[in-house]
């Protein structure tokens, strides 16, 4: 209390600059006074007591600092100094600060872009209260090889009621649905979750409410909670909304809430945060199928929130009891080989897993030239020290203290690290719009990235800890100063010169090491990327669009005009036969959502049951199956390998076909002609109702392996069915042909809705921007990588040129001398090109072995080239030395051309 | 540039606080003197060390100073002990007779009385 109302006063009279001086002194004076008065009393002559007073007073020049120090904070007070003085410097050297300052933007600029991007992503991937106690609840089936096997209803009532959770609540992953009535048909992404989901997200309504988590609805409520974007762009953000009637899928739905402005849904992909519809159901009753043990719900995701405070271990434990337990209750349901397991993750695993490598990645990359840049500019404040050598000096010998020196420079390096810093932040405010764009549209929590107070408070503390540190050493170094040598005579080979020198090698051999790792971590980016993009996908995309539209799926499967496969094959025939008759169309071809390759963000897996190995719908292993006409393999010139493919007389009604690729016939018929073997699929969308057994469908053919599902993976199972066998409410045109990629969206919308004018159309893309959107994050990666690593090869060679040009400098005499007694230039040249040649050297040999761990800890985000390349290794070593031998040669030039008349006179 | 060290300090602090309590307001002089007659030629000490410390004891609150008009009519900064001052010496004492009294009890045993 005593302690801080002293430092407070003391404080505000350093802030108002008040000073006592006049008082002490008037105290003094009476002080003086009174002891003269006394001693004079003492009979004393009037002069000898007031000589006996001064001394016993003491040196009033001491007592004045004392009484100063006291009264205001020396420490602040230094430190402005310090600044002034700092400021008076920058000024002096408009050159040399605009360099530093320069190269400090870039590095803390470029750290800090990264670093918003992963404020929104990794450090804030849930806009949620208490985002820790979120979790996804996994059901796998080790022992039959199939994860993510969705869940029941009855196993989501026993995790409901099992303690261990504040709620748990089913979803669907996010789908699309017709909005009609509105000025054109709208295809809208929604999901069904249970009425408690936006309870265990803990987020309510804006407007209205969300559902009652009580309702106990079997199958849809009818209720529907838009987002506040629909409700802006749709609505006019109509206050009046709630009870209004929405026709989805030919469904009356009435809106009951209108979720928050900033409310994003959960999920990785954007598709699924910009979910616009939430729909209520209780996933048991119809349309969905009745809630029995063993019919899980394959593509529904289950999140809960656990109870405060416990961990997810401690979770999982408890989680591991209920299953044993539940197993010793139905062994019928849950047989002992399929090895039913329940996982928690957390849910921020599942929002930002697939990127989180890429972005450790670019922040590393990131640090990596920031690190480099603090280098260069530590070896810049070194190079100024022999320039300043004789101001240090002069400083010195008038009785400076060396902890006043360093504590001076300590604040010139902080005042450039800090202007350097604000001044990247600037830029980085500045050019946020563009910068954004450049960030691909598949990242999650894209449009939360933002430059906030807390990246301008990251930018100020990077910038203070990089100033403090690469500050540091140069000042200690700076105030090492042979003070006689240094006066009488500046720059000559004193042992401080020399120290500095060898600080500045190793500073230059650091950034030369950093920067190859850069550039070997980027050159095998460079190389996957490439590999991926000049990879043989299997299928042809050139010339090919693709247009989506969806059918509605009413809830009573009896008012759905498109019920069966019949029905809507008629439909289909008719949007194919319209749309051959587009400019420029020569094939066309219809496929569901999952036919789309790279396209589709979930692929339609079902569980695949062979004949003769037959296991229960739930423990069989699951296989992606697009659902296709005859029609698509030729359009995307899939070539059949053997068999046959769909032909007319495989229409509804007649026994099932399918076609699979070679990858599945090796997986699953190993060592056996798959042709003629017959399996059961599995069905599990919206609007099955029956738990009819499907009936068996035999495999007519085997098409050659495509990348249709990943371009990183060459074979993945997949099976092919009819699409006027099996009818698919998502539906993708596609048009190969001289196509206009302006035009044919309005040409193909204009046909469908002739056809059906309540049908959406959306989504028209040609099939290589979809290729390479899906290559988005590595590209966007790969280009980050690279450019940063140009940035650290660039500052590593002007590291290199400053240094050796100091050294050039610093040996003119020596080289005058050696030329003076006979000395070849060309030995000169040699000599000055070694050095150079000797600090590459050792930055390579450290920069190899750092960039052999680098490029292993980034293994998997690698294709196709492996981690310990050789010839990426010894390319980008043979740059470097390049670059470091053309940044000596100008200083060696300049050696060379020394005048040894001039220099020795 | 270096301050005093601490029990010099905290001591001279201690003596300026108990003059002040027992002589009522007194200017810097004044409180120089006392110190001085009391301790004798014991502690020499410049008498301008104490106008930084009497600043720091007023920041802190211990005491208070105004301007005044001395006994021969001289105008002099008197300082007085305040409400808070009090407080504090009367801690300060308490814990420097304690640890006097322990110092004390130490130095009176003799090396038989172990035994």
């Amino acid at each position: 209390m005593r302690l801080l109302r002293r430092f407070l006063i003391r404080l505000m009279n350093f802030a108002t600059r008040q000073s006592a001086d006049q008082r002490l002194q008037e105290e003094l004076a009476e002080h003086l006074a009174f002891q003269t008065e006394e001693n004079v009393r003492a009979g004393m002559p009037p002069i000898e007591a007031r000589r006996l007073a001064a001394i016993k007073l003491g040196g009033a020049a001491a007592i004045r600092d004392h009484h100063h120090a006291e009264h205001s904070l020396p420490f602040l007070e230094n430190l402005l100094f310090d600044l002034r003085y700092a400021v008076r410097m920058l000024l002096r050297s408009p050159g040399f600060s605009f360099i530093v300052i320069a190269t400090m933007a870039l590095g803390i600029g470029a750290t800090t872009a990264i670093y918003s991007v992963i404020n929104a992503t990794l450090l804030h991937p849930l806009p949620y209260p208490h985002p820790a106690e979120l979790v996804r609840v996994q059901d796998d089936l080790r022992g039959v090889g199939a994860l993510r096997v969705g869940i029941s209803v009855p196993e989501w009532r026993d995790l409901e009621s099992s303690g261990i959770f504040q709620s748990v609540a089913i979803t669907g992953t996010g789908a699309n649905v017709n909005l009609t009535g509105s000025a054109r048909p709208l295809r809208l992404s929604f999901k069904q979750v249970t009425p408690n989901y936006f309870a265990v997200l803990g987020v309510d309504a804006q407007l209205g409410r969300t559902f009652d988590p009580h309702d106990t609805t079997p199958g849809y409520n009818l209720e529907v909670v838009i987002s506040d974007g629909l409700w802006r762009r749709e609505f006019g953000a109509d206050p009046r909304i709630l009870g209004r009637a929405l026709y989805l899928d030919n469904d009356v739905y009435h809106v009951v809430g209108v979720m928050p402005r900033g409310f994003r849904d959960q999920g990785s992909t954007s598709e699924e945060q910009n979910v616009e519809l939430w729909l209520g159901a209780g996933f048991a009753g119809v349309p969905f199928a009745p809630p029995l043990r063993s019919s899980r719900h394959q593509s529904r995701v289950v999140i809960a929130r656990m109870k405060s405070g416990l961990s997810i271990a401690a979770a999982q434990g408890r989680l591991d009891a209920l299953v044993e337990s539940l197993k010793e209750q139905y062994p019928g349901d849950y047989p002992a080989q399929t090895q039913w397991t329940v996982r928690l993750i957390p849910l921020t695993e599942t929002v930002v897993g697939s990127v989180r490598q890429s972005l450790i990645l670019l922040f590393g990359a990131v640090g990596l030239v920031l690190l480099i840049s603090c280098l260069n500019v530590a070896n810049l404040l070194l190079a100024r020290a022999s320039v300043r050598g004789r101001e240090i000096a002069v400083r010195q010998a008038l009785g400076a203290h060396r902890m006043r020196l360093v504590r001076q420079f300590l604040a010139e390096s902080l005042m450039l690290f800090l202007l350097g810093g604000i001044a990247g932040f600037a830029i980085l405010f500045i050019a946020r719009n563009f910068l954004l764009r450049l960030i691909p549209e598949s990242l999650p929590h894209l449009n939360d990235i933002s430059i906030s107070w807390g990246v301008l408070a990251f930018a100020l503390a990077v910038s203070v800890a990089a100033g403090t540190v690469f500050g540091l050493a140069p000042a200690w170094l700076m105030s090492r100063f042979d003070l006689i040598g240094t006066l009488r005579q500046e720059g000559r080979g004193s042992s401080g010169s020399r120290e500095r020198l060898r600080a500045r090698q190793i500073l230059v051999v650091g950034e030369l090491a950093l920067s190859l790792v850069l550039m070997v971590a980027a050159s095998l980016l460079l190389r996957s990327f490439w590999d991926l993009f000049k990879v043989q996908p299997g299928f042809k995309p050139d010339r090919v669009m693709a247009v989506q539209t969806w059918l509605p799926g009413p809830n009573d499967p009896t008012s759905d005009p498109y019920r069966t496969a019949t029905q809507e094959s008629v439909l289909l025939r008719e949007i194919l036969r319209r749309s051959r008759t587009l400019a420029g169309v020569e094939e066309a071809a219809i496929g569901d959502e999952a036919a789309l390759p790279l396209g589709h963000s979930q692929p339609g897996r079902l569980p695949l049951v062979r004949e003769g190995l037959e296991t229960m719908d739930n423990q069989a292993p699951l296989i992606d199956s697009p659902i296709v006409s005859v029609e698509y393999f030729h359009l995307l010139g899939m070539p059949l390998e053997r068999g046959r493919l769909f032909s007319d007389q495989d229409i509804e009604g007649t026994p099932e076909v399918a076609v699979i690729n070679q990858a599945a016939a090796r997986t699953y018929w190993p060592d056996q002609d798959p042709l003629g073997k017959r399996v059961r699929l599995r069905l599990d969308t919206r609007g099955l109702s029956s738990t009819a057994q499907p009936a068996w469908t035999t495999i007519i053919g085997v098409i050659a392996d495509a990348r249709t599902e990943s371009l990183a993976d060459a074979a993945i199972p997949l099976i092919y069915r009819s699409v006027y066998q099996r009818s698919s409410k998502e539906v993708t045109i596609f048009l190969r042909g001289q196509l206009d990629p302006s035009a044919i969206p309005a040409r193909v919308r204009e046909q469908v809705q002739s056809i059906d004018a309540t049908l959406p159309v959306f989504h028209a893309q040609t099939l290589n921007d979809v290729l390479s959107g899906s290559l988005s994050v590595r590209r966007f990666s790969m280009e980050m990588v690279a450019f940063f690593a140009a940035t650290a090869l660039l500052l590593a060679g002007l590291g290199i040129y400053g240094t050796i040009s100091h050294l050039v400098n610093e040996q003119k005499r020596e080289i005058a001398i050696r030329l003076a007694l006979g000395a070849q230039r060309g030995n000169i040249l040699t000599m000055v090109l070694r050095r150079g040649l000797a600090m590459a050297a050792a930055g390579a040999g450290i920069g190899v072995a750092g960039a052999l761990i680098v490029s292993h800890l980034m293994a998997r985000l690698l294709y196709g080239v492996s981690p310990n390349d050789l010839a990426t290794f010894a390319g980008v070593t043979l740059v470097l030395a390049t670059v470091a031998l053309a940044a000596s040669c100008i200083p060696a030039l300049r050696a060379m051309r020394i005048d040894p008349n001039a220099i020795l006179h | 540039m270096k301050e005093k060290p601490d029990v010099l300090q905290g001591t001279l602090a201690l003596m300026v606080l108990k003059t002040l309590d027992v002589l009522g307001p007194q200017h810097g002089w004044g409180i120089a003197r006392r110190i001085e007659q009391i301790s004798g030629d014991l502690l020499v000490v410049n008498q301008g060390t104490l106008y930084p410390l009497l600043l720091k004891l007023e920041h802190e609150g211990s005491i208070a100073s105004e301007w005044g008009a001395s006994e021969n009519n001289r105008r002099a900064r008197f300082y007085r002990l305040t409400a808070a001052g009090r407080r504090h010496l009367q801690a300060e004492t308490r814990e420097w007779e304690q640890t006097a009294a322990i110092i004390a009890r130490f130095f009176e045993v003799k090396a038989e009385d172990q035994a």
